[in-house]
C-alpha cells in the first residue's frame, strides 16, 4: 500500500537504534515542504511504536507503514 | 532561565504563532542527572536527545557526579563500574544466564574491562559515543545546567564547565521542573 505513495525524500535509518532514527526523522522532516512526504526505513524493532509516538508528539501525519521481515517503512506527511 | 523565573507558577500560555492556531503547547522535560558512570549517563543523553527531537523544551540539571557530564576534562573518560554491579555480564561470550560474581569487580582492571565492553556494544549498535550523543543533544537544543552547589563542593569553576552549560541552583531548576510535563531523576 505504501509503495503507491511517492516520497519527496527518503531517509535510511537501517541498522540504527533509538534515539538516532527519531533524531534523523525530526531533522529530515524540516528539509521538505509542508504537504510533502518523507519515507523512512528502519530495522529497529522499537521503531513502529516509536514513530507512531513521534507523529503524535510532533503533529506530523503518519500516512501509512509497512513491516516486511525485519524492515519497517513509514510515510510521513509534513503538516506544519 | 529567562522564561521560568519571570513567569508566575501557572502553565505558560502556548505561543500563538501566526497560521498555527491549533498549535499544541510545547511540552517540556526536566531531567536531574546525579550519576557519572557511563552506563548512568547514556540513558540521560538518550532521553534528552529524544525529547528534544520531539520538539520539547528539554533541560538537564547536572548535579553531584552528574556534573562530569558537562565537564570537558572528565566527560571523555566516563567509566562503567564493575564493583557492586550485580547485572555485570561476562567479558567472554557466554550464555545470558552467566554473571560475573560481583566480588571479582574489585580486581584491578575490571572497570576498564566493563567500560571497554559497554563502548564496544554501543559501537556495534551504531549508537554514537559520549561526544556524539552530547553533540546531538546540543544541536537539538537541550539545555544543560551545572549545579551551583556541586561546583562549590567539588571545586569546579565555571571555566571548567562547557560553555553551553550555565551554572544554576536547585531552586531555579525546580522552578522550571514545577511547570514541566515530565520530571525525571537519574
Amino acid at each position: 500500500m505504501g509503495s503507491e505513495l511517492t516520497a519527496d525524500k527518503v531517509l535510511d535509518c537501517t541498522g540504527l537504534l533509538c534515539p538516532i532514527p527519531v533524531v534523523k526523522t525530526s531533522a529530515a522532516i524540516k528539509e521538505i515542504d509542508v504537504g510533502q512526504i518523507l519515507e523512512m526505513v528502519a530495522t529497529d524493532p522499537g521503531a513502529p511504536p516509536d514513530m507512531e509516538a513521534w507523529a503524535r508528539q510532533t503533529g506530523h501525519e503518519l500516512i501509512t507503514q509497512t513491516a516486511d521481515g525485519g524492515e519497517y517503512r513509514f510515510w510521513f506527511k509534513r503538516t506544519r | 532561565m529567562t522564561a521560568s523565573t519571570s513567569e508566575p507558577a501557572v502553565r505558560a500560555v502556548p505561543d500563538e504563532s501566526p497560521g498555527a492556531e491549533a498549535e499544541p503547547a510545547r511540552k517540556s522535560l526536566a531531567l536531574v542527572a546525579s550519576k557519572g558512570g557511563l552506563d548512568e549517563v547514556y540513558p540521560v543523553l538518550i532521553m534528552a536527545s529524544t525529547a528534544a527531537a520531539l520538539g520539547w523544551d528539554t533541560r538537564v540539571f547536572c548535579t553531584f557526579y552528574g556534573l562530569d557530564i558537562v565537564n570537558p576534562k572528565r566527560n571523555k573518560k566516563l567509566k562503567v563500574s564493575a564493583v557492586g554491579n550485580a547485572a555485570s555480564p561476562p567479558p567472554l561470550e557466554r550464555g545470558p544466564e552467566f554473571r560475573v560474581p560481583t566480588i571479582l569487580g574489585i580486581l584491578p582492571g575490571m572497570n576498564w574491562v566493563a567500560t571497554k565492553m559497554m563502548k564496544s556494544w554501543m559501537k556495534k549498535s551504531n549508537i554514537p559515543d559520549f561526544s556524539g550523543m552530547m553533540d546531538i543533544c546540543l544541536e537539538n537544543g537541550v539545555q544543560f545546567y551545572a549545579c551551583a552547589t556541586t561546583m562549590g563542593v567539588m571545586n569546579v569553576a565555571q571555566s571548567d564547565v562547557m560553555p553551553e552549560a550555565s551554572c544554576l541552583g536547585a531552586t531555579a531548576f525546580l522552578d522550571f521542573a514545577a511547570d514541566a510535563d515530565i520530571a525525571l531523576f537519574v
